[in-house]
């Protein structure tokens, strides 16, 4: 007499794909993904210079005389005009996407986008000009 | 003869490949055609064999959705005219594994959904005497959006951190879950949020936003998600501050 055939509940031979590790190479879209993500780096950065900057005023004129000295260096400008680019890129992209997280209903309506992303790129502006005016000679 | 263009379409015959290959036909490029309607073309007249889903031609059942030329679509919904003059590469839904040609698995996906508890929670049934939940058109609207997600998995394929951490819940079952915490006759946000909290919940989002941009029922998970980030974050200080309070 013929065995019946065993039973599998699921067809074993599916077929899987490992995502490569460049998958964020393959599209523009992918890659600026990650261009936003890594310029949280930049910002880490940018806290840890003003931290330096902090610890040498307090150590006095000679630490903050050598900050300066490392702050003028060519190569240091532009790793620094670099990591503003990134810290900028972080900053449009993170108020573009401020309306999404917060759909704020006015009336039952839903705000447009840009009346969710314009008070925060005023905010942005306005803070960013006192702290110049602050640092820049302001009394 | 009547224009044409070429369809390359992902085979995998188990029995038959290792691995997927492509397969090209020639289909007639009429203005009204869809690439689901292409694929019934092969399947009718060139090859029989071809396994595909699909059901209502309309963008309703959502079981059409493969990926088009790399890019996540609804295929009764996708013209073939978009993408003259071809070839138009058609291959079943990324980071899903492959049953046949076009046919993906989908069971995980389906777990994960029942895990969100996508139907009204009640802490108790009102008795069917007192009639139905009333709600107003304004408590309809803040959901109503979220409400129109057909579970075409789309969103899934084109995710980058599916295809990176498989245990990620997923933009559409997050998108449900909020479907029901906003509507107004739901009392089952508690739940949800514990199992939406976890890692694999909201926070293995990194709103990429690819989701939203493929969604061809305008849901916005990704908004879904980064509210419910705020939500989460918010019932956290709560019982920080309050930790007597109702968790």
């Amino acid at each position: 007499m013929k065995q019946p055939p065993a039973y599998t509940l699921y067809h074993p031979k599916w077929y899987r794909k490992r995502v490569s590790t460049w998958w964020w190479t393959e599209q523009w879209r992918s890659f600026k993904f990650i261009l936003r993500e890594l310029s949280s780096l930049a910002v880490i950065y940018f806290v840890a210079l003003l931290l330096w900057l902090l610890w040498s005023l307090g150590r006095g004129p000679d630490k903050y005389l050598e900050f300066q000295a490392w702050m003028k260096d060519p190569l240091v400008i532009a790793f620094n005009l670099i990591a503003l680019l990134f810290v900028l890129y972080h900053s449009i992209t993170w108020f573009n996407l401020a309306p999404k997280a917060m759909p704020i209903r006015v009336d039952g309506k839903r705000l447009p986008e840009w009346m969710v992303a314009a008070p925060n790129y005023a905010a942005w502006v306005v803070i960013s000009a006192v702290i110049a005016w602050l640092i820049l000679g302001g009394k | 003869m009547a224009k044409t263009i070429t369809l390359e379409v992902a085979r995998y015959r188990p029995e038959r490949e290792a691995e997927p290959t492509f397969e090209s036909f020639d289909v007639p490029l009429n203005k009204d055609c869809v690439v689901l309607d292409a694929l019934n073309y092969i399947k009718d007249k060139l090859d029989g064999s071809l396994s595909y889903r699909w059901s209502c031609r309309m963008g309703v059942c959502g079981s059409c959705g493969m990926m088009v030329n790399g890019d996540p679509k609804l295929t009764c919904a996708t013209f073939l005219t978009a993408y003259d003059p071809g070839p138009i590469r058609v291959e079943p839904l990324r980071y899903f594994p492959i049953v046949r040609d076009l046919v993906v698995e989908i069971t995980d996906f389906l777990d994960k959904l029942k895990a969100v508890k996508p139907w009204l929670v009640r802490d108790e049934e009102k008795p069917i005497g007192e009639g139905e939940y009333l709600q107003t058109p304004e408590q309809l609207d803040s959901y109503k959006q979220f409400s129109m997600c057909i579970n075409c998995l789309c969103c899934y394929a084109a995710c980058p951190v599916v295809g990176l951490d498989q245990h990620f819940i997923g933009p559409a079952a997050i998108a449900l879950a909020q479907r029901y915490n906003k509507d107004s006759r739901d009392e089952g946000a508690e739940e949800r949020l514990n199992v939406l909290s976890q890692h694999e919940g909201i926070w293995g989002c990194t709103f990429n936003g690819e989701c939203t941009r493929v969604c061809p029922k305008n849901v916005d998970p990704a908004g879904a998600i980064q509210q419910y980030k705020i939500k989460a974050v918010t019932e956290w200080y709560k019982s920080l501050i309050m930790p007597w309070g109702k968790k």
